[in-house]
């Protein structure tokens, strides 16, 4: 039990690179029993016959009782399954729209897989029109696809979108943070204004509020609070809300 | 976001060099990479859509791009992009990202000539890790010159490159420091090369000290 988590250990919050290995040589116990371990690597772990090696650069970090992962800061967004996502509606061909979801590949978005679509009555969706929905295909060797329903049928928040509002790009690390379950940054912000927002998992954030250049404060807010401190934050937020009053 | 490092004069003699993260806002990664008079800038985009003429059906493409300060690509920088590409099908984690693109774009910041191949390589590496690309291990150059007298420079000037009688360069990879490409110009005995490459992992190994630091910022 303690010699991999050991070796784990001694690098949680480390900068590590890609390349930096994690060798296992289980002890030779006296009795010849070995006790198994079960470990679970995350994104930016990658296992290589008997060791476990790093494959992004990032910081080791840890959740009880043994997942390990690399918290990597990240553009590019790489479709995984099960995430919620902001697409953009591309073509209409046939029964299937494809959907930029800013990943390698397109979308694909069946118009049955909206609530209370059938195939007389045909959901109402344009070209350019903004999608929320969630990956149920998104490996690396099929084209990815949507759904705009959950498993019992209801659209759950899912579907079309975004008839005025703002869309534009973060980075993955901010989103996380954004999504994560006590927001600080949700909460700071829902202080000033109130708004509508709806966060993608793959960067992508509609932001709507009362009027044009509220909408625009709370872009500009959102964008650099990236880089920011929480500190530096609330200074700025405050700041923001004696001036918006 | 930028460091700028100054090695002592060591055994491996290196000149001081400084690299910066994440500047540009479009790219997917960047980095820019200062080694003495040389400055180069990287971009890279991916994993990214890709022509049907072009996608592999069980790996990323891999595309590299240079564009020199002054002038049109002429056919000195397809071969420099040729070795470029070829260390970075071997570095990266290709076969996670099939039918995808992964384009890295190289400018040249000055007009010194010296080093290219092996500041190109290292803005290149630095730009990848930026993008997050998943990489089985991290890759440097270094260039070695062997003057008329037989004595090799590591990391030499653009007048000792010159006055050279042969110039190498290598790439080496950081985890069991291999030589992933060598580029060769000049004439030297074997006894010779298995000096340079001697030397070059030893001076991996400080370029690659250099590259966790400036990552740890």
């Amino acid at each position: 039990m303690d010699t991999i988590h050991a070796c784990f250990k001694e690098k949680i919050g480390e900068v590590l690179l890609p390349g930096d290995v994690f060798s296992f040589r289980l002890p030779e116990s006296g009795d010849g029993s070995i006790k198994s371990e079960k470990i679970i690597c995350g994104p930016g772990l990658r296992r290589n016959g008997e060791e476990v090696r790093v494959c992004k650069s990032g910081i080791l970090r840890h959740k009880q009782p043994n997942m390990y992962w690399i918290d990597s800061q990240q553009r590019r967004y790489v479709p995984a399954k099960g995430e919620s996502v902001i697409g953009i509606v591309t073509t209409k061909s046939g029964d299937v729209f494809k959907v930029d979801v800013g990943g390698s590949e397109q979308a694909s978005l069946s118009y049955l897989a909206f609530e209370g679509a059938t195939k007389r009555n045909r959901p109402n969706v344009q070209v350019g029109d903004l999608v929320y929905g969630q990956f149920t295909i998104a490996n690396k060797d099929m084209e990815p696809e949507l759904v705009c329903i959950d498993s019992c049928g209801r659209a759950n928040g899912m579907g079309v979108f975004g008839a005025d509002g703002l869309l534009f790009k973060v980075s993955l690390g901010l989103v996380r943070r954004l999504l994560a379950p006590q927001s600080e940054i949700i909460k700071d912000l829902e202080k000033i204004f109130p708004f509508e927002l709806v966060v993608g998992m793959n960067g992508r954030v509609w932001v709507k509020a009362k009027t044009v250049q509220q909408t625009l404060i709370v872009t500009n807010l959102l964008e650099t609070s990236e880089n920011m401190t929480s500190q530096q934050r609330q200074t700025l937020f405050k700041r923001v809300a004696e001036g918006s009053l | 976001m930028s460091i700028m490092m100054e090695l002592d004069r060591g055994c491996s003699n290196l000149r001081e060099y400084g690299n910066e993260q994440s500047l540009l806002s479009k790219p997917d990664g960047s980095s820019t990479f200062v080694q003495g008079d040389t400055s180069i800038l990287a971009g890279v985009y991916g994993p990214a859509e890709v022509k049907v003429s072009k996608e592999i059906y069980d790996r990323a493409t891999v595309e590299v791009l240079i564009q020199p300060k002054m002038g049109l690509p002429g056919v000195r920088e397809r071969a420099r992009e040729q070795c470029a590409r070829e260390t970075c099908e071997a570095a990266l984690l290709l076969t996670l990202h099939p039918r995808s693109s992964v384009t890295v774009i190289l400018q040249f910041g000055s007009l010194s000539n010296c080093q290219l191949p092996s500041c190109c390589l290292n803005a290149t590496c630095m730009a990848l890790m930026d993008a997050g690309l998943p990489m089985s291990h991290l890759f440097c150059s270094v260039t070695c010159a062997i003057s008329k007298d037989g004595q090799i420079i590591t990391d030499p000037t653009a007048l000792q490159e010159k006055e050279s009688r042969a110039l190498l360069t290598f790439a080496i990879d950081s985890v069991e420091h291999n030589v992933l490409m060598s580029s060769t110009k000049g004439s030297f005995s074997l006894q010779e090369l298995q000096r340079c490459i001697a030397i070059s992992q030893r001076a991996s190994e400080q370029i690659f000290q250099f590259y966790r630091e400036s990552v740890k910022r």
